[in-house]
């Protein structure tokens, strides 16, 4: 082998190496879970499962409703996801395809969003949705997050690379506005709408701080607040509680995994092309 | 509107069907807008100046704004000992999250730039953290942290109590904080670092310029831009910095970790004094403005963009 190809073969171990230490405390996890209490707790501590067990996930799912909360955070994802593109996609199309009166303030409004973070705006939000009486609904876990600026401007990017030409001339045909987005702007705009659904999925999925102040309710409760409460209820029984992290982690992380390439080119979207 | 109305109509008569499609295509943007802009008015500044309200007032257990106080939950805020410690607590935090996820970033792009076959796979490893939550990783390295039973401890063969050590806890959380931040600061630099003209590289090489020489005079330049957002990102997700947080330390030990937003959550939450929280985002709020202004300044004369 000349040299070159040794320095490539040197570069991808290297890589792999780092990227091992990268998802160390994940593999870690994994590994813990497998094995019983009394494994967990010795010195000096084993690396692998002598005997790997399924016990701390058979304990993890009757301990806690994990599939419950499952289903409610996926139910809260995907509603949230199909509303941010359908949103998103309906103002972004009117604010590329048009020109009309107030057009740069309405676009302004919705960039100065992003000035303004969640932070600041909870617990007014908090107040407002109490006092509509919708806590402990899913709907208080959907609504607040219907759109985003970034969400709206990820895929005006995106439209600003098609050709108006392709409008005019469905003009010509006589499409009318909503026929051209319909038939025309939606079926090539696929790539952005995946990224920004995956985005939307995994930061809903994810989401803690919103759903653990507006849902008391158990039956309500999403994945994120209901591992906690399996951690302060489970305590010291660490293999159960890693067991259940590593249930929840895994609609994620598999979400990221099919669509890791999409989520970047959407991400990359608005800071490449500025 | 006489005169209007009686103008259209004499237009509706002459040409009557461009007309009709004129008036939609006048309302059909407004149209596509309405539900975006309803929930921004809803959502984000209609609670934005409720909380600028209730800043100035004194509110009940549910949020309702009973008195005008004028400054004085201001006054009382910024003189508070409670508040000034978490306002240090957060700079601390920022520049312990921004600056070595610049640098660990900046590392991992530049290990993975060139593509070969088994790219696909440690691209993913690196970005992995992007998808993880705060909770499961919360957990997780509450164990890798655990005095007695982690794996840390083992490795450094002490008893350090990572996240019950006043002086060691800040530390704890970032460390938390940087790996979570791993993947996002990673997709952004492979993006630009790949998007890098190759004739630039390739000139560089034919004049004979080494790894080194090619890092700083084309690399690093070429980069800046990305290397700035992500620097400015960071610092921005360290400032809003929440979940774990809460799930590591809960703002303990002696307040050490108890950064703006876990304080905000604090005095809304558990003291019942909305007013006194709405206050600290204000704050919170004016402090992140300022930073991205100075972002945007800087990044006019630092940045080069091709």
């Amino acid at each position: 082998m000349d040299s070159r190809k040794v320095g490539k073969v040197v570069l991808v171990i290297a890589n792999i190496i780092v990227g091992i230490v990268i998802i160390l405390p994940l593999l870690y996890a994994l590994s813990l879970s497998f094995m019983p209490r009394n494994e967990i707790v010795q010195y000096p501590p084993n690396i692998f499962p002598s005997v790997p067990t399924f016990d701390n996930y058979r304990q993890a799912v009757t301990a806690a409703p994990l599939f419950r909360f499952m289903f409610n955070s996926l139910l809260v994802s995907i509603s949230v996801m199909l509303a941010q593109i359908v949103i998103g996609s309906m103002t972004a199309y009117g604010l590329v395809f048009f020109e009309f009166k107030g057009k740069q303030v309405l676009f302004f409004l919705i960039v100065a969003t992003m000035m303004i973070p969640g932070e600041v705006t909870i617990i007014s939000n908090y107040l407002t949705v109490s006092g509509w009486g919708l806590n402990d609904s899913y709907l208080v876990l959907i609504l607040p997050f219907l759109t985003s600026a970034m969400g709206i401007f990820m895929i005006r990017q995106f439209y600003l690379g098609i050709p108006k030409e392709l409008q005019q001339a469905a003009q010509i045909d006589g499409c009318g506005s909503f026929m051209i987005w319909w038939k025309i702007v939606l079926p090539i705009s696929k790539p952005i709408m995946a990224s920004l659904g995956i985005y939307a999925f995994i930061s809903t999925w994810n989401q803690y701080l919103w759903p653990l102040l507006t849902i008391n309710d158990p039956d309500k409760r999403t994945v994120q607040v209901g591992i906690s409460m399996l951690q302060f209820a489970e305590g010291s029984n660490y293999g159960v509680v890693l067991a259940g992290a590593v249930i929840i982690l895994l609609p994620s992380l598999i979400v990221f995994g099919i669509g890791q390439k999409a989520l970047v080119k959407g991400m990359t979207a608005g800071a490449v092309k500025g | 509107m006489e005169q209007v109305a009686k103008y259209s109509s004499v237009e509706a008569v002459t040409i009557p069907k461009p007309r009709k499609l004129n008036v939609m295509s006048k309302i059909a943007p407004y149209l596509y807008l309405t539900p975006a802009m309803i929930f921004f008015a809803t959502f984000v500044y209609a609670p934005f100046i409720n909380t600028i309200r209730m800043s100035f007032c004194i509110t009940n257990l549910r949020g309702e704004a009973v008195k005008f106080v004028g400054l004085r939950n201001y006054t009382e805020t910024i003189t508070s000992p409670s508040f000034l410690n978490s306002l240090m607590v957060t700079f601390q935090f920022v520049a312990l999250i921004a600056v070595p996820s610049i640098i660990i970033g900046l590392i991992l792009v530049l290990l993975a730039n060139n593509k070969t076959k088994l790219s696909r796979l440690y691209e993913l490893m690196f970005s992995a953290p992007m998808a993880i939550a705060s909770a499961p990783a919360a957990i997780i390295w509450t164990m890798i942290f655990h005095p007695t039973n982690g794996i840390l401890n083992y490795l450094v063969q002490r008893e350090v109590g990572w996240l019950t050590n006043p002086n060691i806890a800040i530390y704890s959380v970032a460390l938390v904080t940087v790996w979570l931040n791993i993947g996002i600061n990673f997709i952004y630099l492979l993006t630009g670092i790949r998007n890098i003209p190759e004739e630039l590289i390739e000139s560089a090489e034919v004049d004979g310029a080494k790894y080194f020489q090619k890092l700083f005079s084309i690399t690093l330049p070429m980069l800046s831009p990305q290397l700035f957002f992500v620097f400015f990102l960071n610092m921005i997700m360290a400032f809003q910095a929440f979940s774990q947080i809460r799930l590591l330390t809960a703002g303990g030990p002696e307040n050490t970790t108890n950064v703006l937003v876990h304080s905000i959550y604090r005095e809304a939450f558990f003291n019942g004094r909305f007013e006194m929280a709405s206050v600290q985002s204000l704050i919170l709020f004016v402090i992140m403005l300022i930073f991205t202004i100075v972002q945007f300044a800087l990044e006019k004369k630092l940045v080069h963009y091709q």
